[in-house]
């Protein structure tokens, strides 16, 4: 990666719900076309950490840089005004709409008279479509009644479509079969092609060392380091993600200990 | 990022010729089973009444006073959807319409007439805007307690079904206030309250027009992206069909006929000599029907037609990608509180003038009877689901009940025993046809 202004930076981000330290002091950075994944066991604080650049929560003190550029992020909105997108592990489909109503969810296509055009909309989803899940063919039907791979893709729709150019993906292939990992993965693989940055939560390493440039891990809130998937191997990122230490610290027997 | 070739639009194999067959028909015009289920229902409970009465059912008569008893709920439930397909409840309808009822009845009978005189021709819209404002405030009221406070929707709005009865109660020191102004009174029907048979028949055949243009553009609007037309049989039949109903209705609209006194003197009035035998004037629509229809119209478009709507839906489906999605989730639960009070100060200014009156219990128990036409008209009390014109024909089922009971002379507490049990058969109906449709 040459020396260029990174998309997104997070610096010294804090987030705290009462007195426990969900995300303390945690920077990390994003560049184009890459993908950085962000792994780390439960209750590490991935998802609280993207949460601030996805404006689903307020960070209690830190910075995010946009291009270079201090930004606020407040709402969803706010950062999808910057080209922040995220798909939720939770999906945050609404079940009873169908697929143009959850892609356009909150940005609806109208015509002159501010009606919803919902032809225009099918019409645009079907493109998008045919480039994510050619195969996806329900347009018309609430995604309450589409397999997990189909909401997914909507999903992924719906983050893509607005031009993004940061694109956030908590756990993406958390919910599906192998085929269905294998197209969201594919899918990915394409998306950096065409030059978006990637965060990508996951909890499957093997996941992680197929589609990550860099990976990112935290434990209890904190940041244990930043790696190139390159220089590291997947012992020596477990051991970052259970004992928490870099992989020049950890010694052998610790390395060993890890698969008794 | 490029944006490739649309893939090609594959007819699916499933929706490959369709026969000419009722099934078919169904499929091809993409109409809601559900509802052509209730439609259904509704005729057996319409032939079933015939039979029993003796053929006093459907008769003109019975018909056309079924439409104007319908309205007051029916309209009501429009708005009862919106809220319950938003995850809320709202169970202060029936004391809000006595209170807006009572306060319309304040302005024109003890206020307006001080002012402006009395039988001013304005004093109808004045009432009717300051009933309409005050159910805006009285639902925004209750919607901002909801939205932004955070109390659930069903303690408000009871809170809300016992201060708005106290309000009214005090409002009027438990008095009868009439008569109400001789135009608003129109508003409720009666015999003067029709369209007559020539605006009837005039309102038919736009209502014929507007099916048609609805599906022309239906059509154009699929044209437009290439996507696969309906069958154009489907499209002429659906069109036939509905022009049908509507011709018919009109046409039994119009088949009542005003009661001999009223039409002596309505033919004096008019100049006609009054000949031996009795004329024939018909009533037509009745105003309270016409407002209704315009309502459902109305209501109809703003749920699927317009943002709002969507986002009422997309709150009822999940709350959290609705909120997610940059919907300010708050403020959209506010309006349909809102709106729901609108609709029951039109509600309100319907019974107010067919009663001629406002009376301290007016609207008591109605909040059951408008949450139960939403229910049988398809709306799930878990949110997310629901259509207006489900809930009208919900309106209708229920009024069709209770009238048909009354043809029949029973007894006050077996009609609601039926009522009750016809509401819980049809929900569960509606159930088992969820889960079986969900597999």
């Amino acid at each position: 990666m040459t020396e260029q202004t990174p998309l997104v930076e997070l610096r010294n981000i804090n987030v705290a719900f009462g007195g426990v330290h969900a995300v303390e002091n945690v920077s990390i950075d994003l560049y184009a076309g890459e993908v950085l994944a962000l792994v780390g066991g439960n209750g590490a604080g991935k998802s609280t950490l993207i949460k601030t650049l996805s404006g689903a929560h307020r960070a209690d003190a830190g910075e995010i840089r946009v291009d270079g550029r201090p930004v606020t992020i407040a709402t969803p909105r706010d950062a999808k005004a910057l080209g922040v997108e995220t798909t939720y592990q939770t999906l945050a489909l609404a079940d009873n709409i169908d697929a143009p109503g959850n892609i356009f969810l909150g940005r609806e296509l109208t015509t002159r008279f501010g009606n919803l055009d919902d032809s225009a909309m099918e019409d645009t989803t079907r493109k998008l479509m045919g480039r994510l899940n050619p195969k996806f063919q329900n347009f018309k039907v609430p995604v309450a009644s589409l397999s997990g791979g189909q909401r997914q893709s909507v999903a992924i729709a719906r983050a893509v479509h607005f031009n993004a150019r940061i694109l956030i993906m908590d756990e993406p292939t958390a919910a599906l079969g192998p085929a269905e990992t294998a197209q969201v993965k594919e899918l990915i693989r394409q998306l950096k092609q065409e030059g978006l940055g990637i965060i990508l939560i996951s909890h499957d390493i093997h996941d992680v060392f197929d589609l990550a440039d860099r990976i990112s891990v935290m434990l209890t809130g904190k940041l244990v380091g930043t790696v190139k998937k390159t220089d590291v191997t997947i012992d020596e990122v477990l051991a970052m993600i259970i004992i928490g230490k870099l992989p020049g610290e950890v010694t052998k027997s610790e390395l060993a200990e890890l698969h008794g | 990022m490029g944006v490739e070739a649309p893939p090609t639009e594959t007819e699916r194999p499933e929706e490959r010729p369709p026969g000419r067959s009722l099934g078919a028909l169904v499929k091809a015009t993409e109409f809601d089973t559900r509802m052509l289920g209730m439609l259904a229902a509704l005729a057996v409970v319409w032939v079933l009444f015939h039979i029993l009465s003796g053929g006093t059912f459907l008769t003109p008569r019975n018909l056309w006073n079924l439409s104007v008893q319908t309205t007051v709920v029916a309209i009501m439930a429009t708005g009862m959807v919106l809220v319950i397909v938003s995850r809320n409840i709202d169970l202060s309808v029936g004391s809000m319409l006595g209170l807006i009822g009572m306060t319309m009845a304040v302005v024109q009978v003890e206020i307006l007439p001080d002012i402006i005189g009395l039988d001013h021709p304005a004093t109808w819209v004045i009432a009717l805007a300051v009933g309409i404002t005050l159910g805006a405030l009285l639902g925004g009221l209750q919607g901002f307690i909801v939205a932004y406070v955070g109390v659930p929707s069903f303690i408000v709005t009871l809170g809300g079904l016992l201060v708005w009865r106290g309000v009214a109660w005090s409002l009027s020191s438990g008095r009868t206030i009439a008569p109400m102004d001789s135009t608003y009174q129109l508003l409720g029907g009666g015999s003067r309250g029709s369209i007559g048979e020539l605006g009837s028949w005039i309102l038919g055949i736009l209502a014929c027009a507007g099916i048609a243009a609805l599906l022309v553009n239906g059509r154009r609007q699929r044209q437009r992206f290439k996507f696969r037309l309906r069958p154009l049989w489907a499209d002429i039949t659906l069109g036939v069909i509905g022009c049908a109903l509507v011709l018919g209705a009109i046409r039994v609209l119009n088949s009542y006929y005003l009661p001999p006194q009223v039409a002596r003197q309505v033919a004096e009035e008019r100049g006609i000599a009054f000949p031996e035998g009795g004329l024939n004037i018909p009533l037509g629509i009745a105003y309270p029907v016409l407002i209704a229809i315009g309502v459902t119209l109305v209501m109809t478009f703003i749920a699927n037609q317009r943002r709002f709507g969507r986002y009422v839906f997309s709150i009822g489906g999940n709350p959290e990608a609705a909120e997610l999605g940059g919907i300010n989730t708050r403020r959209t639960v506010v309006k349909t509180f809102m709106l729901m009070g609108m609709l029951v100060a039109i509600s309100a200014a319907v019974s107010t003038a067919r009663l001629n009156a406002a009376v301290s219990g007016l609207g008591t128990l109605s909040e059951l009877y408008v949450i139960a036409a939403a229910v049988i008209g398809g709306t799930s009390l878990a949110g997310g689901v629901g259509t207006i014109p489900g809930a009208v024909l919900g309106a209708l089922v229920m009024q069709s009940l209770q009238s048909g009971m009354v043809l029949l002379r029973v007894d006050a507490p077996l009609q609601d025993i039926v009522v009750g049990l016809v509401l819980v058969a049809a929900v569960t109906f509606d159930t088992i046809y969820r889960r079986r449709a969900a597999r």
